[in-house]
């Protein structure tokens, strides 16, 4: 299974530079904020959003769980090619005022891909969101289900 | 930081001895009638809140439902821990009209200011 939770999109320019630098100020305010206390932190990113993304299989599915807290349906796009899915999206803001108070979330396009490890049916493919965690599921084509083969004996 | 202040630590230490819970990422608007603070908790849902003002102290907190996906694991990233977090709530904040929703894992909370502590315009005579 080859998936990177890679944490750049874009090209290293200055304005990204800055966009990073402004990350890793509020990684580092959150951190001393709470580097004594034990509540544990989600992995920080010191760049760009990188949902968490999870890939499960059983004999004739793979579901694709990502947390996308905050957006609306019509801002997720999934796509599937030759069997790789992408995530896509973007996250806007709530708030009415672009000068939060302290901010720590993440705004803005994201984008993650998955390797299936056999093929699927992309005509069966099934996406829901609920509660900020979309769920795909993809059922394997009949090629890539086990069989079971029984074989007489003589 | 002294609005929605400074997290309070020691109550957050006293909750971790039970449960490990991981802080979500937040972020706090100020607004003319108060504070409205904005948590992402994916994967939790209405029943899974809990919001309780004590002793000063705002804690917001959610918790997950058990999620039903069948098969094996073949990468994971999230955690699947609860949510906690805590804030020192300022004095000007009316605990009574403080509100909550929560809406494709965001947890909006509204911080009214008292009606004594906002701005008010003073007519000249």
């Amino acid at each position: 299974m080859n998936i990177i939770r890679y944490q750049n999109q874009g090209r290293p320019d200055l304005a990204h530079a800055f966009d990073r630098f402004a990350a890793l100020r509020d990684e580092l305010d959150r951190l001393f904020d709470n580097s004594f206390g034990p509540v544990l932190r989600t992995p920080g990113s010191f760049s760009r959003w990188t949902p968490a993304l999870d890939v499960y299989q059983d004999k004739d599915q793979f579901t694709v769980v990502a947390e996308l807290p905050g957006l609306k349906k019509e801002d997720i796009e999934l796509s599937l090619q030759d069997g790789v899915l992408t995530i896509s999206g973007e996250r806007k803001q709530e708030k009415k005022n672009e000068e939060g108070y302290r901010n720590e979330r993440f705004f803005g396009r994201f984008q993650r891909s998955v390797t299936l490890p056999a093929s699927v049916d992309g005509d069966k493919v099934k996406a829901t969101y609920e509660e900020g965690v979309l769920r795909v599921v993809l059922p394997k084509a009949e090629e890539a289900k086990p069989k079971k083969i029984d074989v007489s004996v003589g | 930081m002294n609005i929605v202040s400074q997290e309070n630590q020691k109550t957050a230490q006293q909750s971790t001895e039970q449960t490990a819970y991981v802080a979500p990422y937040v972020d706090v608007e100020a607004t003319d009638s108060g504070y409205v603070l904005y948590a992402e908790m994916p994967g939790v849902n209405r029943e899974g809140i809990e919001v309780t003002v004590d002793d000063g102290n705002l804690v917001i907190a959610g918790h997950r439902q058990a999620m039903a996906v069948g098969g094996d694991p073949l990468h994971r990233e999230t955690r699947r821990l609860n949510f906690r977090r805590v804030y020192e709530l300022d004095p000007s904040i009316d605990a009574n009209r403080i509100s909550a929703r929560i809406e494709q894992g965001i947890l909006t909370v509204t911080l009214p200011k008292a009606e004594n502590q906002k701005p008010r315009r003073i007519a000249l005579d």
